[in-house]
């Protein structure tokens, strides 16, 4: 597992204390893990996403994350309505460990942009991380 | 040996480790009334000839023995079992009751658990099926909780009332504690569920009938598919007789989503009821939500094919109150034993073995409709079938226990509107003449 110092967290998403973060793309928002959720799970084998037009509350269990040693709840970091999911994470679940950046499991179509700005910037998740 | 695994002196050194200045008061904490506080009410104990006397007695009392010719299913059956199962299932190696979780030490078992969830895979027609419940009924339990899983917002499901009564109950013990409700679908005259009011329910998550159903009707397994899934709802299907999936299109092809029942049929003495073997399977699709364990195949760092239990992240020991089931250890040797069964007829034998059933079970009938009973529903049936009599049938069924035949099962008990009708059942050991003698105590 990487030190918290090799963690690759980049500057422009915002992060949750469960670990998912989410990037502003125009009108909607896109849902990822962190590298540091990617690396505590190991290999991701099995991703179980909600159906499109589901509608979910900031912290509200959305999907599960299934790895070979785990399975663990994927929660909103704001509330919204999914209006897209990955569907390659279906067949190649190990995009989430390739790339945890790249690889936003659902986009939605948030309820409240403000709640946006009250999630963890890179430096204050980092803080969160080193307890 | 010793079953006491404590001595005196080892408890009050425990107690005074903790603190505790007695046994009662470190169980204080427990409420008064979920306390037991009379003293154990058990006889004395026997010795070793007095205990197998008893044992004899009990036996003696319940018409298991080999000269009694048995025409009562209900749930459990009555059939042969060749010596190839009795002889492979009694083998020290398989006589475990605990999980194989070491790979390294349990591939025989593994394999076999392989085994048996591939046959009962094609039997039922499913994707994919575990490595066995603790029996039909609880197995019945845990496919509406998996429904209600898959569905996840709803609170509902529906229940056919042709389902075995015992079955219904335990469903009814797993699911009205947390917080479910159960609506329950009546039979039509011809015996099979009526589903006609399925679109006017709202919130159901899944539906499950019984086919064979309790009374021994087919249900129209495609018909109900169709209008089950229309409504939006989960198909599950149970069965109380593996055995007449050898002729009836299997479930899984009729479009049931989860199937699951009872396989003591396959090998297992009915003994004193129990213990059972809860066979459990689904669809592809619904593979994560599957309840129990689930052995499979694989490649060892050299490439060679090996046995292991798979998808155990979503089971207890990891994922605590989220988990899948909370089924524990259950007898893995039933399952074996299943398997053993099936491997030994061979998908032929199990076609003939079944046919032999079924036409057994049209002559009975028709020996019974000749003596002047009737049959009260018209549907298709396996195996048995519900038959009322012109006159009192109790007399006759009291002689004929005098010759050591079980004619049938009175429905009074489970479904007081039926009382006064018989339950039959004839499998491959009923022999024509006991089905001749109970004609003609029926006519005399």
């Amino acid at each position: 597992m990487k030190e918290l110092e090799e963690l690759h967290l980049p500057d422009d998403i915002r992060y949750t204390d469960e670990h998912e973060w989410a990037r502003i793309t125009g009108d909607t928002v896109r849902i990822g893990v962190s590298d540091y959720a990617q690396d505590q799970l190991g290999d991701i084998v099995f991703v179980e996403l909600p159906a499109i037009g589901d509608s979910f509350a900031k912290g509200d269990e959305f999907g599960t994350l299934e790895s070979v040693k785990a399975v663990s709840e994927l929660y909103m970091p704001m509330s919204g309505e999914v209006v897209a999911v990955n569907t390659a994470l279906t067949d190649s679940p190990e995009l989430i460990n390739q790339e945890p950046y790249g690889a936003w499991i659902i986009e939605i179509k948030p309820t409240d942009r403000s709640e946006y700005e009250k999630l963890f910037s890179a430096a204050a998740y980092l803080d969160l991380l080193k307890g | 040996m010793r079953y006491l695994p404590h001595t005196p002196e080892e408890i009050a050194a425990m107690l005074a480790a903790i603190g505790a200045p007695s046994l009662d008061n470190l169980f204080d904490p427990v409420p008064a009334d979920c306390r037991m506080t009379s003293a154990w009410d058990l006889p004395a104990a026997k010795s070793e000839w007095e205990l197998n006397d008893h044992m004899r007695d009990l036996a003696a009392a319940m018409r298991v023995d080999e000269h009694t010719k048995i025409l009562v299913g209900a749930g459990s059956y009555q059939h042969h079992i060749p010596e190839t199962v009795r002889s492979l299932a009694s083998r020290s190696e398989f006589l475990t009751a605990y999980t194989p979780y070491q790979p390294e030490m349990a591939q025989g078992t593994l394999q076999g658990i392989f085994e048996y969830q591939t046959l009962t895979a094609r039997l039922l027609g499913v994707d994919v099926v575990n490595a066995s419940m603790y029996d039909g009924a609880s197995a019945l339990a845990e496919a509406l909780l998996m429904g209600l899983r898959i569905a996840k917002k709803k609170k509902r499901v529906a229940v056919a009332k042709a389902i075995h009564p015992h079955y219904r109950a335990v469903v009814r013990a797993y699911l009205q504690p947390a917080g479910y409700e159960i609506v329950e679908l009546d039979f039509s005259v011809g015996g099979r569920t009526d589903l006609s009011g399925l679109d006017a329910l709202e919130d159901i998550a899944a539906v499950a009938l019984q086919s064979p159903n309790f009374f021994g009707v087919i249900e129209d397994l495609e018909a109900a598919a169709a209008t089950i899934h229309g409504a939006g709802m989960l198909f599950i299907t149970c069965f109380t007789e593996p055995l007449a999936y050898g002729l009836l299109k299997n479930p899984g092809s009729c479009g049931a989503d989860i199937v699951c029942g009872e396989g003591q049929s396959f090998g297992i003495a009915p003994s004193f009821g129990g213990p059972g073997l809860g066979m459990f399977g689904c669809k592809e699709p619904f593979t994560r939500n599957l309840p129990g364990r689930l052995v499979g195949e694989t490649k060892d760092l050299e490439g060679r094919r090996g046995y292991v239990l798979t998808l155990a992240t979503r089971e207890q020991h990891i994922r605590r109150e989220k988990a899948t089931s909370n089924i524990c250890s259950n007898q893995g040797i039933c399952a074996m034993t299943a398997g053993m069964y099936m491997a030994s007829l061979g998908g032929t034998g199990i076609r003939q073995l079944a046919r032999l059933n079924y036409d057994k079970t049209q002559y009975c009938k028709e020996t019974l409709r000749k003596a002047g009973a009737t049959m009260v529903f018209d549907g298709p049936v396996f195996n048995e079938f519900v038959v009322e009599f012109p006159t009192d049938f109790k007399p006759a069924y009291e002689r004929l226990l005098a010759k050591n035949i079980v004619a049938g099962l009175e429905l009074g008990a489970l479904y007081p509107e039926m009382a006064g009708r018989y339950l039959f059942c004839v499998t491959e050991t009923i022999s024509k003449q006991t089905m001749d003698s109970i004609a003609a105590e029926v006519g005399a």
